[in-house]
């Protein structure tokens, strides 16, 4: 196994020991932060495929998170009141169900990918990056003024969703669900990467007009890319709504997408298991300075600045040394 | 910043007037704001997402010195200096140590800023917002040819960003810090090899654009509330308009200025108008202001489908 392979393993049997401890000792609150860990670094492994891959910058996966979110919200709230969705031209009801939601949530976010995606990469380089950024705050602004669905205030849930087989209203019940769709979602990427499809995104990420003329389409290879990567970054979205129980606009809005680009470099651009390490140090931070002082996002915004100044590669290429680092 | 959204009836040919204006206002104000963005990206070829902070920065220092001493041209003079001092700061401890990275670098380091920014101001300031009076000379409305009464401070608004806009072309085309900006723009290896001291350049753009940004910031904080995180939503307006105008060119700042501040407030108002021509008033206002609140993200997709580089760009 190389080094960055025995950093994977030591990291995932982290965040799944951290819980797991905290289940023995019966402290319920370690759980809930080690699953808001696994969530979001679910919505990273999803960004990582766009940004890692097919270096394309997106400041609008708030967008796709958001989505998510929202069709776990609209799907709960409306089986919570007896409520169908839509009567004519057929009947559809609101549901109670993560599978289902889980669909609706990678459906939904994979749609708007393809249609973001499909007039954003008409662009390249700081123009994407500007009207990636525009688009989450499209629907931003119209989740704020959307009366149906709480607006401002957001949507809330009382029950946690239920999953066949399952308690998913004990915390350790739900982290392993979630860390399962990590893993899964962690094997997806790191399959992708060595597949044909991956080599020939990352071809077209370092000389496109190359990958052209072998006759493949970077547009599309890049389209492809972001679809998948907006579907994966969704369905965090709909487990971090069940998480909170609650949606609100604040998934949408454009410091979530900061925040998900801080947990890829954080971690390590395109190291399959960066994300996961930057939302683990993300969770931490938070928790940790966040009790030592209110103003926490000072400490953060340094320790940022301090990454992207002298510790390129993140914390992943930092321990495991060049590999394939983006460059 | 959006002016405010009257909840009319029906569209008078004066209210449609008054919203022209406050589109104007609206537009000249994300002109201060997109001006210094496009000239840092075009010179330097830094995307800069803490210059929302320059233009909180600027807010918060007019509003303490206008607390203080009680003159609004001090308060001015005030967020001028701070914002281009705190410009200057950023730009030799951080920013010069990103211009050879790559635009992802400097997205997260310039987040980090925001950061810092951001939180820092609310120690300091703590997290109640600060409120900046409109000078006596300035308040009240004033009768318009046709019987218009609109509010002075807003034309003056209007005023002072044409004043400016006109300055910064003047600026660009016709002094010696023009021609090397420009030059700066089109081929910087050569003006360093021509003896221009090209990271003194870089600074002194940057705190240009930072002090547009602070004039623009304390001009509105007048309007609305000085408070922490008010930089952003106008930062993200200003990314609109360069990416409408072209990134890098002033003239298209201006045009793509002037095109989003008139969609925003017209499409407030006359989208539920139009709706209420078919749906009922709830519905319509519902919809409407749904929809207006998603007009100037569809007209940036409109014009970069028909142009993918903006109206003004140029090939990168």
């Amino acid at each position: 196994m190389s080094r960055e392979g025995w950093i994977n393993a030591l990291l995932l049997a982290g965040v799944a020991g951290v819980p797991l401890w905290a289940w023995a000792v019966d402290e319920p609150f370690t759980i809930t932060l080690a699953t808001r860990a696994a969530i979001l670094a679910l919505a990273g492994v999803g960004l990582n495929i766009a940004l890692g891959l097919g270096g394309l910058v997106s400041l609008g996966h708030a967008a796709f998170f958001g989505i998510g979110g929202y069709a776990m919200g609209i799907l709960a709230s409306h089986a919570q009141a007896y409520d169908p969705i839509m009567e004519a031209p057929i009947l559809i009801q609101g549901t109670k169900s993560m599978p289902v939601i889980w669909l609706v949530a990678v459906a939904a976010a994979a749609l708007a990918a393809l249609v973001i995606g499909a007039l954003s990469l008409r662009t390249s380089g700081v123009y994407f990056i500007m009207i990636t950024l525009a688009f989450g705050q499209m629907f931003y602004f119209f989740a704020i003024s959307w009366p149906a669905y709480g607006g401002e205030d957001g949507l809330s849930i009382y029950v946690r969703n239920g999953f066949p087989g399952l308690n998913t209203l004990d915390p350790i019940q739900f982290f392993g669900l979630c860390f399962a769709l990590l893993l899964l979602a962690l094997l997806f990427s790191a399959r992708l990467a060595k597949a044909p499809f991956g080599l020939a995104l990352n071809a077209a990420r370092q000389v496109p007009t190359r990958v052209a003329t072998v006759g493949l389409s970077p547009f599309r290879l890049r389209l492809v890319a972001f679809v998948m990567s907006g579907a994966i970054t969704g369905l965090a979205g709909a487990l971090f709504a069940d998480l909170n129980r609650f949606v609100s606009p604040t998934m949408f809005s454009w410091q979530t997408s900061g925040e998900i680009i801080v947990f890829v470099i954080l971690g390590g651009v395109a190291r399959t298991c960066g994300p996961v390490a930057g939302a683990a140090l993300f969770v931490a931070l938070e928790h940790v300075l966040g009790d030592l002082s209110d103003y926490w996002h000072i400490y953060l915004g340094l320790i940022l600045l301090a990454v992207v100044l002298f510790a390129r590669g993140g914390i992943v290429g930092t321990l495991a040394g060049r590999g394939r680092a983006h460059d | 910043m959006p002016a405010p959204r009257h909840k009319a009836i029906s569209v008078t040919p004066i209210l449609f007037i008054e919203q022209v204006l406050n589109g104007l206002q609206f537009g000249v104000m994300l002109f201060l704001m997109a001006a210094g963005l496009t000239l840092v990206f075009g010179v330097m070829g830094l995307i800069n997402l803490a210059h929302g902070s320059l233009y909180m920065v600027g807010a918060f220092a007019a509003a303490a010195v206008a607390g203080a001493t009680g003159s609004f041209l001090l308060a001015l003079v005030a967020a001028l200096a701070a914002a281009a001092a705190a410009g200057t700061i950023v730009e030799l401890v951080v920013i010069r140590r990103l211009y050879h990275r790559d635009h992802l670098d400097q997205v997260l380091a310039t987040f980090a800023l925001i950061l810092i920014f951001s939180e820092g101001t609310r120690w300091v300031f703590g997290s109640f917002p600060l409120y900046l009076n409109i000078p006596d000379y300035l308040s009240g409305p004033v009768t318009l040819p046709g019987g218009i009464e609109y509010p002075l401070y807003r034309l003056a608004i209007i005023g002072v960003g044409l004043a400016v806009a006109v300055g910064l072309f003047w600026l660009v085309s016709h002094t010696r810090l023009g021609i090397r900006i420009r030059a700066g723009e089109s081929d910087r290896e050569m003006i360093a090899a021509l003896g221009v001291d090209i990271s003194k350049l870089y600074t002194v753009v940057f705190a240009l654009g930072a002090a547009l940004a602070g004039l623009a910031g304390a001009l509105v904080g007048a309007i609305q509330s000085v408070q922490v995180g008010m930089g952003e939503p106008v930062l993200i307006l200003a990314f609109v308009v360069i990416v409408i105008g072209g990134i890098g060119s002033i003239k298209g700042a201006l045009v793509g200025a002037l095109m989003v501040g008139l969609t925003d407030t017209l499409g407030g108002v006359l989208l539920p108008a139009l709706f209420r021509l078919f749906l009922d008033n709830s519905a319509a206002t519902t919809t409407g202001s749904a929809l207006a609140s998603m007009l100037i993200y569809i007209l940036m997709a409109v014009v970069l489908i028909w142009r993918p580089r903006g109206l003004f760009g140029v090939a990168a």
